[in-house]
């Protein structure tokens, strides 16, 4: 059998899986598992960008994501009313730009000054200076803009045009914010990749794990960002809403002519419009990786991946080619997270988990086959369709094995309560079972 | 007096917490290290062990309740705790015989057993929801303070009180005797003997005879122990929660790298290190200020330098520091 012949009839695989939930289950519940593969499928050709190609262990891709979710929220809502008032939002940019500034100047002495006592003490009065200097301007800033109407914003809002009255007819914006997503975590990339980048791989691992914990608390608690665990909700949609199309005379009239009726059909026509703009994002995606996968850049990338020392011996800057792909495949998550944001319709930061964000799309990659970018984008769909049906085929499952029991019994109960918790069971025996048996993953690199 | 209220504020606010909180840290970032000098590899599902340690510790501590049997003042876990570890031995041998040695066999690379060791760490942390489910659990029960506020107000007869709860004073305890037992076991046993040349120079060890399977088991069962009995002290000293146990990875692992990877001693100072930072980044200083400095100049303010909520960016960047500006940690550890 050839390769392709394999690949189509893997992707025919998955599209029957879809297709067959939309028969048996909904077809509501097909195009959600189709949108949210599509989105999987680019954060896995994020992580394989930096896995599969340069052979970089990031497991802070939840980070990478929840910024993306930030980014969509900073730019498709409207400025919040007041905010930006005399002493509110600017003295909070200020601080900031102190507080950058700080670093730098700290960078700057350790590299300018000789190495001695004098360097350590300039260091550390810039430092600690900073903070109290940063720290002064930065709280009564947040103290204002939290203050302003806290049950409702109580943060600094976004740059949509449209203000609050009209901001949901600037639907667009989300579309600006999947960009801003890929830039911020691109940025947040750029920082932690020149301080750990170089070190062990393990130390990366480590590094990263730690800076996706870090913008999640974040991002939980400066309530003045984007109101920490109280959400943003009703963001603004690139698509058209459910309702205005179950107004419109001409929707109706097409809904039952198809002999849908009008509710279902203006929800899926919602669901696949998102369908329709992520396709076009992960196609430009995928294109752009195979291209950079088969030019000298992406052979250097892979040469460095299997040999650094010989890759350095031949002149390659090998930090910084990593650092470069790093902070591409970042990115690639960023975008995605924005994506998952703009499609939930809401950020809320609370239900990051790296679990569920991090380990699992290297589940996808993994599974795929790292290093084919090809296998990345199938690892996304397979992985995402089983960690939607597991939990009612492990129910299922559990009332076949608990079909014996008697209703009332305690163990019944807790084995179906349980069911659950197959999720995370079964993807580290996938995993672990493709690790085993077929570590190069279901499309392997060629 | 004044200096004596802030003494005791101090102690009783950040001395004792970090101190307990350190010493399982500790615990945890000794099998971490231990792991990584013997296997050579970053463990990432030890969170993960800690929690199914724990675990069983409260499934056993719980039928012990309900038989009626229990330590009086001491908590229940305590007796318990023999099960838990031989519990959490059983589960770690199953999974080395199961995953990690094929990859031995194979010499695989450190960063595939990182990633084995992830698939692993989902199959725990599922087996633990499975079992127990994903919220809290108290199983701590028996005497709650060692001295309370009350008695040491009236004792002293000063104005701030101190408390030390029981649980804080089992961890150090119990922590003391496990580190004991350990460098007891690594200096002076033969086995211990053999497992430090395995992790010093692997293909020495394997000439003089030493049987690298052997070594990795004793270092399982060592590993399980410790876990389990970091899992413990930290579930009855706050709360079982499966999830917490994942969180404590990052705060784990900046232990061990800030102490050198694979150095035993490194391992427990780093624990310490980065529980005191934790708290005195986090802690609200105005009370202690208060007493130490004149009327005039008392801080209005908490003079809290971070908010609670980002202990872990302290820990974080602690780990930082010591990557850039010395990789091997404080005490010498090994660098692959």
């Amino acid at each position: 059998m050839s390769d392709t012949m394999k690949n189509t009839l893997l992707f025919g695989l998955v599209a029957v899986l879809i297709l067959g939930t939309g028969f048996v289950q909904s077809w509501n519940v097909a195009v959600l598992i189709l949108n949210m593969g599509l989105i999987s499928a680019i954060m896995a050709l994020g992580v394989n960008l930096q896995w599969g190609f340069a052979g970089l262990f990031n497991v802070g891709v939840m980070g990478f994501v929840a910024l993306g979710g930030l980014a969509v929220v900073l730019t498709s809502m409207p400025p919040s009313p007041g905010a930006w008032a005399a002493g509110g939002a600017w003295r909070i940019i200020l601080a900031l730009g102190l507080g950058a500034a700080t670093v730098i100047a700290a960078v700057m002495i350790n590299k300018r000054m000789p190495k001695g006592r004098a360097r350590l003490i300039t260091m550390l009065v810039v430092l600690v200076g900073g903070f109290f200097l940063y720290r002064a301007v930065f709280d009564p800033g947040v103290a204002f803009v939290e203050a302003i109407t806290p049950a409702a914003t109580g943060n600094i809002g976004g740059i949509n045009p449209g203000g609050v009255e009209n901001f949901k007819a600037h639907g667009y914006m989300t579309l600006v914010g999947w960009g801003f997503g890929g830039v911020l975590a691109a940025g947040a990339a750029w920082l932690i990749g020149k301080t750990a980048l170089g070190l062990r791989s393990d130390y990366l691992a480590i590094a990263t794990l730690g800076i996706a914990e870090i913008i999640i608390a974040v991002m939980k608690n400066e309530d003045w960002l984007a109101r920490g665990v109280k959400n943003v909700i009703g963001l603004p949609r690139p698509v058209p809403y459910e309702i205005d199309l179950q107004e419109s005379p001409s929707f109706i009239a097409r809904a039952e002519g198809l002999g849908i009726d009008v509710a279902t059909a203006s929800s899926l026509t919602v669901k696949l419009g998102y369908s329709l703009l992520f396709a076009a994002v992960l196609i430009l995606i995928f294109v752009a990786a195979q291209l950079a996968l088969k030019s000298p850049w992406g052979r250097m990338m892979r040469a460095i991946r299997d040999n650094e020392v010989a890759a350095e011996a031949m002149g390659k800057d090998v930090t910084r080619r990593h650092l470069q792909i790093f902070v591409l495949g970042s990115a690639v998550c960023g975008i995605a997270g924005a994506m998952l944001t703009t499609l939930d319709g809401q950020l809320t930061p609370g239900t990051y988990q790296p679990l569920r964000f991090t380990f699992l799309i290297w589940v996808m990659v993994i599974v795929g086959g790292s290093g084919n970018n090809l296998g990345a984008v199938l690892g996304g769909f397979i992985i995402w369709f089983f960690w939607v049906q597991v939990e009612p085929i492990g129910l299922w499952l559990m009332q076949v094995i608990t079909a014996g029991l008697d209703d009332g019994s305690a163990l019944k109960s807790h084995l179906i309560d349980s069911a659950a918790h197959m999720r995370l069971l079964t993807m580290g025996v996938i995993l672990l079972l493709v690790l085993r048996f077929s570590p190069r993953g279901l499309i392997p690199e060629k | 007096m004044d200096l004596l209220n802030a003494l005791v504020a101090l102690s009783n606010f950040v001395i004792i917490p970090a101190v307990a909180y350190g010493s399982q840290l500790a615990l945890g970032a000794l099998g971490v290290t231990l792991i990584y000098g013997i296997l050579r590899f970053s463990n990432f599902a030890h969170g993960d062990t800690m929690a199914f340690g724990a675990m069983i510790a409260v499934l056993v501590t719980w039928w012990f309740q309900s038989m009626g049997i229990g330590l009086g003042p001491l908590p229940t876990a305590l007796l318990a705790l023999p099960f838990a570890i031989l519990g959490c031995m059983a589960l770690v041998l199953i999974t080395d015989r199961m995953v990690y040695r094929f990859y031995r066999e194979q010499k695989a690379k450190p960063v595939i057993l990182v990633i084995v060791s992830m698939g692993v760490m989902f199959i725990m942390n599922g087996l633990v929801r499975f079992i127990i489910g994903p919220n809290d659990q108290s199983f701590a029960d028996g005497e709650r303070f060692i001295i309370s506020v009350r008695d040491f107000k009236a004792m002293t007869g000063l104005k701030e009180g101190l408390a030390i709860k029981t649980t804080q004073g089992i961890t150090v305890v119990v922590a003391v005797i496990c580190v004991a037992l350990l460098f007891w076991f690594l200096n002076k046993t033969r086995t211990g003997k053999s497992m430090r040349a395995y992790s010093d120079n692997e293909d020495l060890a394997l000439l003089s005879g030493i049987n690298p399977e052997r070594v990795v088991m004793y270092t399982w069962l060592i590993v399980a122990a410790l876990a389990t009995t970091a899992g413990v002290l930290y579930g009855l000293d706050k709360t079982f929660k499966p999830f917490v146990y994942f969180q404590l990875l990052l705060p784990i692992f900046a232990s061990a790298i800030v102490g050198g990877l694979g150095n035993p001693l490194g391992a427990i100072a780093g624990g310490f290190i980065i529980a005191f930072s934790e708290v005195t980044i986090t802690y609200a200083w105005k009370k202690v200020l208060g007493y130490l400095m004149p009327e005039s100049l008392e801080p209005s303010g908490l003079v809290q330098l971070l908010s609670t909520d980002y202990k872990f960016a302290v820990s974080f960047v602690i780990l930082l520091i010591v990557l850039l500006f010395k990789p091997t940690g404080l005490f010498k550890g090994k660098s692959v």
